[in-house]
């Protein structure tokens, strides 16, 4: 895609470019976040011509799209997930590298929340807008790190916009984690995490902590942790907990999509620890009501510190806020004199909410 | 405080028991005197501080955060104490770290554009660098030291116990600030349900003084008998139990002593036994206790009423102290008397875990103590003698006393089994009279039995009187915790009652025992199987005519309740077994439950 798949439309248009409000740039379709005078849309929920996707979980990244624009990892996640044809045609974007789409330029910078994870900055003429999907600002040895682009209009998520969610450390969380292995080395230590990025992360955590003993997973996860090691990212010795004896298990870690560690699943497990790594695990009640007796808060969201300081950063006088509490962050905004709202975005989500484990998985 | 928080915050996930202890016990390992001394005080209740109200906490929370954002929080969270525990700003030593230490840039909001810390087209970010922006959580570890530098570190628990001993009431706000300004989450979490006095994560003083016997490989008996005569930070005690030190002395006037319990006794106990090695007396539906009174230093009479477990109950019922004016230690049944007669067990329920005892209260629902045995009288312990003597020793004592709020439980005269079990079967022709409804069963005791504590084997037996018993319906079924997470095996169960709309299923109760793991296995498998609906770990199971699962549910008694749609509740209810062969349709009605509802009241 570039100024060659120019259309008469997209010519027409630039025509009244000059004075254009942020809204004529990008503005919410029932399809997703569509960018009239590029002629694309950006994490489209139904099929479109051209989709520009900014990272590689399932309510971001769709099948059934013509064009897909996206880094190279995200559409190597996407191949892994839907099969070699996902989309009719895709390319490959770097960070930092300029595309221009009709009459708009485009650019990718790391969002930080899982590997390939980008933010897309769209210019037109002097107006930048960023669209950061789902983005972090905390360390995560798994992926590149989060950079502030400064922009007119930053979009951003609220996943975990409301005050009480402050993430912290999540190396005293995987301490946390490993002092309850030592505490009950007879049992096993089930750790509920999102295939694509929360495991990954959580196991690097682990081998940085120095604990070097097999971390095993759960069936659904193999193939994407395979292809994170794929990418040169080291996991230290990792297998199947498939076949494993009951007895064999005790003292052992295991990672597993949330919804297996209340299954069946667990059954195979000497005594089981059941952990949950996630942003929500700030808050008691949403812990409890998950049976959880491990809440780990390690999050790929930012926080509300992080959140905050983000939109400060990015200089931006106007703020669009999706997915989540979007109340609260828009108050928020307001309160500082900058202009906000919430941008009616639907199909998207938190992705822990939304992982379902096929049969044939859970039995893995 | 930290330490303790994170034990709080793993005791309050942790279902299992074991684990309890085990989490316990490693902290008082780990964690130097005088701190766990004072935990140790915290999770038996040890502690005596004027609380803090919710008032008070609200108004530390309002003064630094924007009104809405902690509407929307609170909202979202539903506690008053975690919520402020989270969103506590962090304390700002310096106006420069505006947007939150350790992150982002120092940019003030609303500002003009500066120059960007990083420029937009530099194809990567920056991350080895530690002051960029694009690593901005790269310093939280930094976090710790400049904390050092720049704040005192957190508070101990021996210094949040002491001070709130001493502390007035106008210096409260400003010292809870402070804490909460040093502490982490989990350590404001922790300090505000310590200081609101609502701790309630499941773990009684029992359970507390269990773990610490396990530190020394006590018995934990040995610590109750100790345990009146301990103060905070309880140094002696963890001195003996380390092997540094003597074994306390309880110099307290009326200490309480382990209790006897008894088994439940099987149809195939019987053969074995010879009906005159018993004495029987009937077992009242009340609470077990253990009244203890003796003379202090000053020879005053010092009186404390224990539960079973050791908890000091007291002042819970402070109409029964005048009552305990003799020396001695009896135990016996706490009842609720109304002209003489007991009530059912949920009458005193309301009497039952009460902070504050009103007149009023005390006045609806006057207390009783029915005496079964004796283990003390005056300086002399009872304990080795055999239990038909403690019982002569005991009505010599009941009689001295002569208190209409103490009196002897009967015994039941029997000479065969069979006698037994008619009494058993009607006991209000056998001598409990118009107190049958509050009899449980009847209890069985060996002649020549010492006062033994713990469960001891073939001393004592339990043999309580047939539940009521019911067919109802499987309605709902939720997963349990901890080893049963993966389990459905929290039950609503239903009976049938003529609706607007026709016959319907009204639920009566929820149970989640009684059953095997077969059993266990069996319905899990049929509410998988048979889920019509889901409401988050709920799962609606089908309830149809002739279509579900029949329980047969075995209770102890029946109770009007407002809160309960079918307008009665059940105590105790526990599965029995489960009725494969019976098609939902002939489970029973809410009349033959209103029924026994009236049979209970009318008597």
């Amino acid at each position: 895609m570039t100024t060659k798949h120019r259309t008469a439309k997209h010519r027409k248009q630039t025509a009244y470019i000059e004075g254009m409000r942020p809204q004529d740039i990008l503005i919410p379709a029932a399809a997703g976040l569509c960018c009239k005078p590029g002629g694309f849309h950006i994490d489209p929920v139904r099929p479109v011509e051209r989709a520009v996707i900014t990272h590689g979980h399932s309510d971001h990244a769709r099948a059934g799209h013509g064009a897909v624009l996206a880094t190279q990892e995200t559409l190597d996640m996407m191949r892994l997930r839907y099969g070699d044809s996902f989309a009719r045609s895709t390319q490959a974007v770097r960070y930092g590298e300029e595309i221009a789409l009709g009459d708009v330029k485009i650019k990718f910078h790391p969002a930080g929340h899982v590997l390939g994870s980008a933010q897309i900055a769209v210019t037109c003429k002097d107006t930048c807008i960023v669209a950061s999907g789902d983005y972090k600002d905390a360390v995560d040895p798994t992926c590149t790190p989060f950079e502030v682009v400064p922009c007119d209009v930053f979009i951003t998520e609220a996943t975990f916009g409301l005050p009480v969610f402050r993430h912290g450390d999540a190396a005293a969380e995987v301490k946390k984690l490993l002092a309850s292995v030592a505490l009950f080395p007879e049992r096993a230590h089930l750790v509920g995490a999102y295939s694509l990025g929360k495991a990954q992360r959580v196991i690097a955590l682990l081998r940085e902590q120095g604990y070097d003993a097999p971390i095993y997973l759960h069936g659904a996860m193999e193939a994407i942790t395979r292809y994170y090691e794929s990418r040169g990212i080291a996991l230290g010795e990792l297998r199947l907990v498939k076949g494993v004896k009951k007895a064999d298990l005790a003292g052992t870690i295991t990672l597993a999509p949330p919804s297996a560690t209340s299954d069946i699943w667990t059954r195979r497990f000497p005594d089981p620890v059941t952990a949950f790594a996630s942003g929500w695990m700030r808050v008691r009640a949403r812990a409890r009501q998950r049976g959880v007796e491990l809440p780990l808060v390690i999050s790929d969201h930012a926080d509300w510190d992080g959140l905050t300081a983000t939109i400060a950063a990015t200089g931006a006088g106007e703020i669009w806020v999706t997915h989540g509490q979007e109340d609260a962050l828009v108050h928020w905004c307001k309160a500082r004199g900058l202009a906000a709202r919430p941008l009616d975005l639907v199909g998207y989500g938190d992705e822990e909410e939304h992982e379902v484990v096929a049969a044939d998985e859970a039995e893995a | 405080m930290n330490r303790f928080a994170e034990l709080l915050d793993r005791l309050a996930y942790e279902p299992g028991r074991n684990n309890k202890l085990r989490l316990i016990t490693a902290y008082f390992r780990d964690t130097p005197d005088p701190d766990r001394g004072y935990a140790l005080a915290a999770l038996t209740g040890a502690l005596s501080f004027k609380h803090a109200k919710p008032g008070l906490i609200r108004d530390l929370i309002v003064d630094r955060t924007d009104p809405v954002l902690f509407g929307l929080s609170y909202d979202y969270v539903g506690d008053l104490s975690e919520t402020v525990a989270l969103m506590w700003p962090k304390s700002s030593p310096s106006p420069a770290c505006g947007g939150g230490p350790g992150r982002g840039s120092g940019r003030l909001p609303g500002g003009e554009k500066e120059p960007p810390p990083v420029s937009s087209d530099s194809a990567g970010a920056l991350p080895d660098d530690p002051t960029s922006p694009a690593s901005g959580r790269g310093k939280e570890p930094l976090w710790p030291v400049s904390n050092l530098h720049n704040n005192p570190p957190p508070p101990t628990l021996s210094e949040v116990v002491t001070t709130l001993r001493t502390l007035g009431k106008t210096d409260l706000p400003k010292q809870l600030a402070r804490w909460l300004d040093e502490l982490d989450e989990t350590g404001r979490w922790a300090l505000l349900k310590l200081v609101t006095g609502a701790m309630r994560i499941g773990i009684s003083a029992r359970l507390a003084k269990t773990a610490t016997a396990a530190l020394g490989e006590k018995d934990p008996h040995e610590i109750e008998l100790i345990w009146p005569g301990l103060a905070p930070p309880y140094l002696d005690l963890f001195a003996w139990l380390e092997g540094r030190g003597e074994k306390p002395v309880n110099r307290d006037p009326a200490p309480f002593r382990p209790v006897m319990l008894a088994h439940a006794i099987e149809d195939t106990d019987f053969a074995s036994l010879d009906p005159t090695d018993f004495i029987a007396e009937w077992k009242w539906d009340g609470i077990r206790v253990q009244a203890v009174a003796g003379r202090d230093e000053h020879g005053h009479m010092q009186a404390r009423l224990y539960s079973r477990t050791g908890e000091d109950i007291t002042k819970s019922f402070p109409d029964l102290v005048p009552s305990l004016h003799l020396p001695g230690a009896i135990d016996g049944e706490l009842l609720v008397l109304r002209e003489g007669r007991v009530q059912t067990f949920n009458v005193l329920q309301q009497r039952l875990n009460r902070k504050v005892v009103s007149p009023k209260l005390i006045k609806e629902f006057p207390i009783h103590l029915r005496a079964y045995d004796l283990l003390g009288d005056d300086e002399n312990d009872l304990r080795e003698l055999p239990f038909a003597e403690r019982r002569a020793h005991l009505e010599a004592f009941v009689r001295k006393l002569d208190d209409p709020r103490i009196d002897l439980s009967p015994t039941v005269t029997f000479d065969s089994w069979e006698a037994l079990m008619a009494a058993r079967a009607d006991p209000a022709s056998a001598g409990a009279g118009e107190d049958a409804e509050a009899v449980e069963g009847v209890m069985l005791k060996r002649r020549d039995a010492p006062y033994l504590p713990g469960r001891p084997k073939g001393q004592w037996w339990k043999w309580k009187r047939d539940p009521h018993i019911i067919d109802a319906v499987l309605m709902y079924a939720q997963r349990g915790h901890g080893k049963r997470s993966s389990y459905y095996s929290d039950y609503t169960f239903g009976v049938w009652t003529a609706g607007e709309d026709g016959e319907q299923l009204v639920p009566v109760g929820k149970a989640y025992f009684g059953f095997t793991d077969e059993e266990l296995l069996q319905i899990d498998r049929f509410v998988r199987r048979n889920t019509t609906e889901k409401f988050g770990p709920v799962r609606h199971v089908v309830h149809e005519p002739d279509q579900g699962l029949v329980l047969e549910v075995a209770f102890e008694g029946l109770q009007r309740s407002p809160r309960h749609k079918s307008g009665v509740a059940m105590r105790f209810p526990r599965i029995s077994r489960l009725r494969w062969d019976k098609p939902p349709r002939e489970a029973d009605r809410l009349e033959t439950l209103e029924r026994m509802l009236k049979d209970v009241t009318a008597n």
